[in-house]
């Protein structure tokens, strides 16, 4: 699996890092999102899924990668 | 239109404090764009459907509309629209363009997820003493009033620097702003000078002497980037902060302990499991029938929703409790499932002005129900759920009380 991310779209909310904290993180600066996993390991998927269907601002693609 | 369409009155009535509109389910099935006459006789259109709503309320064209003029960066306009358009729950000073993105900036990198996240003791230690209080005065009370209502203002009051001596006067100044059937125009019109001269000594106590909080930071950081924020920008912050954080956070975390209690079973799921915690927070943002009347947007281009095509100038209201409960988007739409994943709801709106706060308001909401499971395990309702009453005269949906005992 591989994340990709449109910073542009994101608004900051936060969501992604309240669902899963080890892949995602917010920018001090402006709480724009950061990718700390561009490719999550297994035991994170089903929550980086779950973080890109809630984002309110479907910034976070995700990728499945064979 | 076709010719038998009706206009309705909204917001629509209610039976009972926590069920759903009976129109939503007939408007989504048979009528997504529907046309509805507003309180002040105004006609607009109306979206229920999930992926509509989803889809106006991300449309970065379109904001939503500003009744009230003015970007509220003057002390009137700031306090004017706060009053009167809470419905939308983002920070809402200024509204537009550049100066709108970097107060955004500004004030969002202190609403991240992880700066709320080092706020959890804090807010927990509150949750406690609010607790301490109820508890010690009997073993029934009004949830409501002695936990949901003082929480998310004690909690903003941290955040802004204002001593903890002060804070029952934040929560009367703001409830003040907000409810506009229990206070008079002449009470809400001294609130609202009382509130703006404290903060105005307060703002000036943080220019001389800042410490660690959210207005002592946006002012050394603002004037670091060389165009620093004006007294009368940060006391709109406060103020919105406010205004968006508190009567929307109280009442929720009412509604909240009411749904889990209205079914009890659902906390007693919780107190076996409280890992649901989180998914528990964010059905009951999805579940809310009550949440208040809607998103507006003014459109400024004709825009096609499904086969219509709503001209420039339609004042669209964004029905998002009714697009929750779509069963096109969210299998048993109508079950609270305390499990509930991926849970895409809308209650904080959607794309680029959702609500910038929401990672405070599920972070209050969420260490409420662990405060609350762990001190009073045996908390129910102490009148029969049917009987819950809406709060009336508030632009966001709530109950009057929340009578519990434990
Ligand atoms: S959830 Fe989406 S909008 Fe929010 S911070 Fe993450 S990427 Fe950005």
């Amino acid at each position: 699996m591989k994340i990709t991310v449109d910073e542009e779209k994101c608004c900051g909310a936060g969501q992604c890092v309240l669902i899963a904290p080890e892949v995602f993180d917010q920018r001090d600066e402006d709480g724009i999102v950061v990718v700390l996993e561009p490719e999550p390991p297994h035991d994170q998927h089903a929550l980086t899924r779950e973080a890109a269907a809630v984002c309110p601002a479907s910034a976070i693609q995700v990728h499945d990668t064979p | 239109m076709s010719p038998n369409e009706q206009i309705l009155q909204y917001p629509f009535a209610y039976e009972t404090a926590l069920e759903p509109a009976a129109e939503w389910t007939e408007l989504r099935g048979t009528c997504p764009v529907a046309t509805i006459t507003l309180p002040d006789g105004s006609q607009a259109k109306l979206l229920t459907r999930y992926d509509d709503v989803r889809e106006m309320l991300a449309d970065p064209r379109f904001t939503r509309q500003d009744l009230f003029g003015g970007t509220g960066n003057s002390q009137g306009t700031a306090t004017t629209s706060a009053a009167a358009d809470t419905s939308e729950s983002p920070l809402s000073v200024p509204k537009h363009g550049e100066d709108h993105q970097r107060w955004r900036r500004l004030v969002g990198k202190w609403l991240t997820a992880k700066r709320m996240a080092a706020l959890r003791p804090q807010m927990a230690a509150i949750a406690d003493q609010l607790l301490d209080e109820m508890t010690g005065r009997g073993s029934s009370a009004d949830l409501k009033a002695h936990f949901a209502f003082p929480l998310p203002v004690y909690v903003i009051c941290g955040m802004l620097g204002v001593p903890a001596e002060d804070r029952d006067r934040f929560s009367y100044w703001s409830d003040n702003f907000l409810n506009l059937t229990r206070y008079s125009a002449q009470e809400r019109q001294t609130a609202v000078g009382e509130l703006v001269a404290y903060m105005s000594g307060h703002i000036a106590a943080k220019r001389a002497e800042p410490t660690d909080d959210l207005l002592s930071a946006l002012i050394e950081e603002s004037s670091g980037e060389g165009e620093a924020l004006t007294d009368g920008e940060l006391l709109s912050t406060g103020v919105a902060l406010l205004v968006a954080g508190h009567e929307t956070t109280a009442n929720m975390i009412g509604k909240m302990v009411a749904m889990l209690l209205a079914d009890r079973t659902r906390w007693e799921r919780l107190l076996e499991n409280p890992s649901l915690i989180r998914s528990t927070v964010e059905e009951a943002l999805r579940f809310d029938a009550n949440g208040g009347f809607g998103l507006r947007r003014f459109l400024t281009e004709d825009v096609e929703i499904g086969v219509e095509v709503l001209p420039n100038g339609t004042t669209v209201v964004c029905a998002m409790a009714a697009a929750n409960r779509d069963e096109t988007a969210f299998d048993n739409a109508a079950e609270m499932d305390l499990a509930r994943t991926p849970n895409p709801h809308l209650a904080f709106g959607a794309g680029p002005h959702s609500c910038l706060g929401q990672a405070l308001a599920r972070t209050e909401l969420q260490v409420t129900l662990e405060v609350l499971l762990r001190r009073l395990p045996s908390l129910e309702l102490d009148i029969p759920a049917t009987e819950l009453e809406r709060l009336e005269g508030l632009l966001v949906g709530g109950l009057s009380e929340v009578p519990v005992r434990w």
